[in-house]
């Protein structure tokens, strides 16, 4: 183990939770004013911008859905990296990493699919369609909440990571298959009817926006990544702690 | 490994009758739905591979968590982890056998409720030779889910809850299979080879994933 890669190496300095948290106390202020003056400009710019000249107003929900959308896959691979580094590296920070991801994953993807609804209701005229693109991102949804409840039903912590390690990468290999099988689908039963925005064809007047918002939303899943990461190694220390108190109470006794 | 086969089938076919359970689910799934839909036959034979696709997810689901929850419970589950075969094969052939107990009988019952839905012969066909097909890989994708329940307390529903998303694959392509049978322009093999396809790719994923989660589970 110690005479691999660098990159093991420093990882492996990660290892100790201390060391983290000094690190997540000098990272997380940095990050914070990162994330707000990147949302400040992303959002001056997407107020300012001018309409879709078919779309009107509504377009500007892009800027908040489109990055949602990303990151929610984004937060998936974090997860599976972190579920990789449970099982291969029996990494302590990956655990925590994975456990902390789902609910910001789960977050982003229901921002995701409630902003594509409301843009969807004024452009397609209805809330939902069984399109695809939605679908695989509400399976990506009923996903996250799946494996929120596993880890939440165990009561041993490290058990609960590397059994859910397993699911986490079994849905990773998975999840390109049900995209592609949905697309599959899709193309079967309702023939190409849905307005589909591709990166390069979209005009640079929506782009500069939605580029800023894109960085924006992740460097606010970082700042929230690290702080949850943080506050799950306090939880987890006082627990530690309450453990240790209850038993020296008995012993008093 | 035979003999582990072997004990496997019998356990699940003399035990309680659990696969004749599933059997018995997967008829009152089925027909149930007309009481939903009504009794036109129009309709039921519209819908009716889906619906026979549908009822048998649900009945193999049923059935899962009971996969490795009975070797654990009197403890031969530790000690097929420390037999020196490799766990992946004892965890194929524990997939074979409750196949061959609980999705086989699906299978030869599929034609009946074909029957009851007014689905065509060839139609009726075609939903046997994909659900033969095309169960393995539920029982496969379930191993794993069963093996992650092997360590929770309550953890039946919530293994439906994991693995019913993963499925997903298998039920779009089979039931699509089933429909380019009867529907003429669609062509039926493609969807049928790809359901094939993923049957293979989780006869390794699967026996792997529960292999890694069982160790884990154990200590």
């Amino acid at each position: 183990m110690s005479d691999n890669s660098l990159a093991i190496t420093k990882l492996s300095d990660l290892a100790n939770p201390t060391r983290f948290l000094a690190l997540a106390a000098r990272l997380i202020p940095w990050l914070a004013c990162l994330t707000a003056v990147a949302f400040a400009v992303g959002l001056y710019l997407s107020f300012t911008t001018e309409g879709d000249y078919q779309q009107g107003e509504t377009v500007r929900i892009m800027y908040v859905h489109v990055p949602a959308a990303w990151l929610s896959m984004m937060c998936y691979t974090v997860m599976a990296v972190s579920a990789i580094g449970t099982l291969v590296w029996r990494h302590p920070l990956a655990d925590v990493s994975a456990r902390c991801a789902a609910p910001l994953g789960a977050a982003f993807t229901l921002i995701a699919l409630i902003t594509g609804s409301l843009w969807g209701k004024p452009m397609w005229g209805t809330w939902w369609v069984w399109d695809a693109r939605l679908t695989s991102v509400f399976i990506l949804f009923l996903m996250y909440l799946g494996l929120i409840a596993l880890n939440r039903s165990m009561d041993d912590p490290s058990k609960a990571a590397r059994v859910g390690a397993v699911l986490i990468l079994v849905g990773f290999v998975n999840i390109p298959i049900i995209k592609f099988s949905v697309e599959w689908w899709n193309t079967l039963h309702q023939p190409a009817s849905v307005i589909r925005m591709d990166g390069p064809t979209i005009d640079a007047e929506f782009l500069r926006p939605l580029l800023v918002m894109a960085v924006a939303f992740t460097l606010l899943f970082f700042t929230l990544h690290i702080a949850a990461m943080r506050n799950e190694i306090w939880r987890r220390r006082v627990n530690a702690q309450r453990r240790l108190a209850a038993r020296m109470a008995g012993r008093e006794q | 490994m035979t003999a582990l086969l072997l004990r496997d089938l019998k356990l699940s076919v003399r035990a309680g009758g659990g696969a004749l359970i599933g059997v018995l689910f997967f008829m009152t799934v089925v027909a149930v739905i007309p009481f939903g839909v009504g009794p036109d036959l129009n309709l039921l034979s519209r819908i009716g591979p889906a619906i026979v696709w549908i009822g048998a997810l649900l009945a193999v689901l049923l059935g899962l968590d009971r996969l490795f929850q009975a070797e654990r419970d009197d403890g031969s589950l530790d000690l097929m982890l420390m037999h020196e075969n490799p766990l992946v094969l004892t965890v194929l052939v524990k997939c074979l056998a409750h196949w061959l107990a609980t999705c086989l009988p699906l299978v030869i019952a599929s034609p009946l409720l074909g029957l009851f839905m007014n689905m065509s012969e060839a139609a009726i066909g075609a939903v046997m030779l994909t659900l033969l097909v095309g169960s393995p890989a539920l029982t496969f994708i379930g191993a794993a889910g069963a093996a992650v329940a092997v360590a929770l307390p309550r953890g039946g529903l919530l293994v439906s809850i994991l693995v019913l998303p993963l499925a997903i694959p298998v039920l779009i392509f089979g039931v699509s299979a089933s429909y380019a049978a009867v529907e003429d322009p669609a062509p039926f093999l493609p969807p049928f080879l790809i359901l094939i396809a993923i049957t293979l790719f989780f006869a390794v994923i699967g026996p792997l994933a529960a292999a890694v989660a069982l160790r884990h589970a154990s200590d």
